[in-house]
């Protein structure tokens, strides 16, 4: 519970947005007024100076000394205006970037599209996610279930969540290849152990007077797991799966960089070497608005799905 | 003021042959030499010691005792929630050893399925004893016009009310057609007024219904005024203190909470029961409030 009480829909709204606006401020103060931060200088007249161009960023003490230079020596002066380091664009150019990006060629031949690196992604994601969850989702039901699985799993479990995934890099390529099999195998790797532990811990948080009242209404054995224990843990166990899904996607960006790079890494990697910074960040992001859209998505969703589902429902 | 109240254990004729007739139905729960004891910290702890009785067909028996006389793990033996260490238990003869569609047991939490609508709840189990779809629905929904819910069957538990959710527990327990209706102090959560309502309603209920009830509760009065006979135990180990026949006539009111034999019985039981039931009186021996004077010392409210 936070402190404070409620705000009502409205204000959750607006601060909701403000929330997102808040920091696009920061960073349009910092590109677009001059004398905040701009450690560099865009050259528009080289002057007398050599190796000067227009066009070039140069640092600002860089272009003070040679403007001094210049002046000593009576030739003419080089003049220019402050900018941003070149790893920083400014709002729009990113903006235009989510658009360009897709319209734009891959600079490589037979390189894909930027649409075609992201559904790569995507189904990396995908998969992985399915895959672990396959196994870790009845894997934990059972062992928030039953004491005997839970003993036999969940303590060689809890050490191998603290093996990071990434480090299983090598070994993934080796025994899978060098495509998709072992970047899938990262994204189940760094999911599902915590998944397996997580949704025996749901499991072992239902209501154990619901388990009762079952029983005596001659639920028994297997119907006690499917007709009690899951719908029971169902809205919880959605809300777990949402944020694992999160995790997947943190885990994306390792995954893809093994083996040979792909998906929307390989569309980052590649326009960083090009000091593209606008389409990195514009990919970048473009990560973060899937992943948010799609976690909105399933919260719509879900109160579809479980409508008894209530965050205040006394029992 | 009368200063001769007649005790308790003085019964009118028509109670005495009211008596007569239960004693002579057949006997559907009996409990013989019943211990339960269980491994703690501190050792073995004895939680029930000897506890021995029947209930007979379409009696109201009421199980009352100070907190920690084991009044809620007697009853979760009864239900086959619970094992017991020495002693026996007998549904129409038969042991007990698990949970069965024999016993119906309402939860003083409700416990309903929150996934289900209250048609789904009620039919969860004929469900599983194997009734097809179609049979337990009716038998839902003619247990939930009983209880007075018909137009809420599509509802789910969270937007009832607890007086609405206590009936839909009940429909749920009764539908199966137990022997014996197992109430763990079923209305200990209600408000005064709810709670008479539901008392007046589940003896309607036991009227018409061939049911036989065991109903715990730490109410004096709710037990009066619902029990045919009421199972006092003790507490440290659960004993058996006495096994009280309430002199009350039936049919029972709220108009009889003044009646001199109810008054007598309540006497007996707070005599029994002493110091009466105090719910966390635990805790409150670990808490010792130090009161210093906040106030105009002169500015006395008493």
């Amino acid at each position: 519970m936070q402190s404070g009480s409620e705000p009502a829909a409205r204000t959750r709204t607006l601060l909701g947005i403000g929330s997102f606006l808040l920091p696009l401020l920061i960073w349009c103060t910092v590109s677009y007024v001059p004398f905040v931060w701009h450690p560099k200088m865009l050259i528009t007249d080289a002057g007398g100076v050599d190796y000067f161009q227009a066009g070039m960023l140069v640092d600002k003490d860089v272009f003070r000394d040679e403007a001094a230079n210049m002046r000593q020596q009576g030739l003419p002066l080089p003049s220019g205006q402050p900018a941003n380091p070149i790893y920083l664009p400014p709002p729009h150019r990113v903006a235009m970037a989510f658009y360009t990006a897709f319209t734009t060629a891959p600079e490589q031949k037979d390189a894909p599209w930027l649409h075609e690196s992201l559904w790569h992604s995507i189904q990396i994601i995908f998969w992985g996610f399915v895959i672990s969850s396959v196994i870790g989702v009845p894997l934990g039901i059972l062992a928030g279930t039953y004491v005997t699985v839970s003993r036999l799993t969940e303590p060689f479990i809890e050490f191998f969540r603290y093996l990071p995934a990434p480090a299983f890099g090598a070994l993934a390529v080796a025994v899978l290849g060098i495509y998709d099999a072992p970047k899938i195998a990262i994204i189940v790797i760094g999911t599902l152990f915590q998944q397996v532990l997580i949704i025996a811990n749901t499991t072992r948080k239902l209501d154990p007077t619901i388990l009762e009242a079952a029983r005596t209404l001659g639920a028994r054995g297997g119907k006690v797991l499917t007709r009690v224990v899951v719908p029971g843990i169902i809205p919880d166990l959605y809300r777990d799966q949402r944020i694992l899904l999160g995790w997947a996607w943190t885990y994306l960006i390792v995954a893809e960089l093994i083996g040979t790079s792909s998906g929307i890494t390989w569309f980052i990697t590649q326009q960083a070497r090009y000091q593209h910074f606008e389409n990195v960040y514009a990919a970048i992001m473009m990560i973060g608005i899937l992943g948010f859209g799609t976690d909105l998505l399933l919260a719509l969703a879900g109160r579809r799905l479980f409508p008894w589902d209530r965050p205040q429902h006394g029992r | 003021m009368t200063t001769d109240l007649p005790d308790y254990l003085r019964q009118s004729d028509a109670v005495k042959a009211r008596f007569e007739r239960i004693r002579s139905r057949e006997v559907i729960l009996e409990v013989r030499k019943l211990d339960k004891r269980f491994a703690a910290r501190q050792g073995e702890v004895e939680a029930l010691r000897g506890i021995d009785f029947k209930v007979h067909h379409r009696e109201f028996v009421c199980v009352i005792g100070p907190s920690g006389c084991g009044k809620s793990t007697l009853i979760r033996i009864l239900a086959g929630l619970e094992r017991h260490s020495t002693g026996e238990v007998l549904i129409d003869g038969n042991p007990v050893t698990g949970p069965g569609q024999d016993r119906g047991m309402v939860f003083q939490g409700y416990s309903l399925f929150p996934w289900l609508t209250v048609k789904g709840n009620v039919m969860f189990g004929p469900k599983m004893i194997g009734r097809g779809r179609d049979a337990a629905e009716s038998d839902a929904l003619m247990w939930l016009d009983l209880v007075g819910l018909s137009k809420f069957a599509h509802a789910y538990p969270f937007q009832l009310s607890g007086g609405m959710r206590q009936r839909v527990a009940i429909a749920r327990a009764l539908v199966n057609r137990p022997r014996i209706l197992l109430m763990d102090e079923p209305f200990g959560a209600l408000d005064a007024q709810t709670r008479s309502r539901m008392q007046a309603h589940l003896l309607d209920i036991w009227r018409n219904i061939d049911i036989t009830i065991l109903f715990i509760t730490h109410d004096l009065d709710e037990a009066i005024y619902l029990a045919d006979r009421i199972l006092v135990l003790k507490a440290h180990p659960g004993e058996v203190q006495e096994l009280i026949e309430v002199p009350v006539p039936r049919p029972r009111s709220p108009a009889q909470f003044t009646a001199d034999e109810f008054v007598a019985t309540r006497t007996r039981l707070e005599s029994l029961i002493h110091p009466p039931v105090l719910p966390e009186s635990e805790d409150e021996q670990a808490v010792k409030p130090h009161l210093i004077r906040f106030t105009d010392v002169n500015d006395n409210v008493e």
